[in-house]
């Protein structure tokens, strides 16, 4: 159900693990490469992981929403290693009674994980490379200023 | 004793390797570690870089008093999504 991979996410089937036959919703997020950020045209992703703790983490946030919400299902998968413009850097799933809960625990989800999941992007632009969040070390064999 | 140390992301690049053994004194803080390592590696970030310290996959307070065997990862801030 919480899953950190190097290969391309199938949504498909990432929905199907949380379907129910009591459940009235699943809601969906999924993350997606973007082409552009902070006026820089974007190139590609990539992203690496501290993979038994991101798993782990995953894990626990899916916990605490099950306590916080009514859910029937959840689901967390989040792909490491190159990620093209355009394609799924995570799927979020899950389904409850009502929909209520099911967008409810989905936002949670998404914004704990930028939170604390340890889940590193770097942005590829043109003319350099940034992992984002990190003030320091913004271009390729910058000064590190930190 | 020896502690492992792992490094992810910006600090994996600025330290040029993924994991390195430690020779610390017994009753280390993880924060005695940061500093000792920043001594050894110059390049890893100061005081700019707001870090989280897990150990053995935990987060962890920079006051955690460190046991042989630990594996710690200093976390930059991290951006998955």
């Amino acid at each position: 159900m919480y899953r950190v991979t190097g290969e391309p996410l199938n949504i498909d089937e990432i929905v199907r693990l949380v379907g129910r036959p009591g459940a009235g919703a699943i809601a969906t997020f999924i993350g997606t490469a973007r082409d552009h950020n902070d006026g820089r045209k974007v190139i590609s992703l990539e992203y690496e992981a501290y993979p038994e703790m991101a798993e782990q983490e995953l894990r626990k946030l899916g916990d605490e929403a099950r306590e916080r919400w009514s859910l029937c299902g959840m689901a967390i998968h989040h792909r490491i290693g190159p990620v093209a413009i355009g394609e799924a850097s995570v799927v979020i799933a899950v389904s409850a009674g009502h929909r209520e809960d099911a967008f409810a625990a989905c936002r949670f989800a998404i914004e704990e994980i930028k939170k604390r999941v340890p889940i590193w992007k770097k942005e590829i632009f043109e003319g350099g490379e940034v992992w984002i969040g990190t003030q320091s070390g913004q271009r390729l064999g910058g000064p590190g200023k930190a | 004793m020896m502690v492992r140390v792992k490094f992810f992301a910006a600090l994996r690049e600025r330290v040029g390797q993924g994991e390195v053994a430690v020779d610390i004194p017994e009753g280390s803080t993880v924060r005695d570690l940061w500093e000792s390592l920043q001594k050894d590696h110059p390049r890893l970030p100061g005081a700019a870089m707001k870090l989280l310290y897990a150990v053995n996959k935990n987060y962890v307070n920079g006051d955690h008093v460190l046991k042989d065997k630990d594996e710690v990862v200093f976390v930059p801030p991290v951006s998955g999504g």
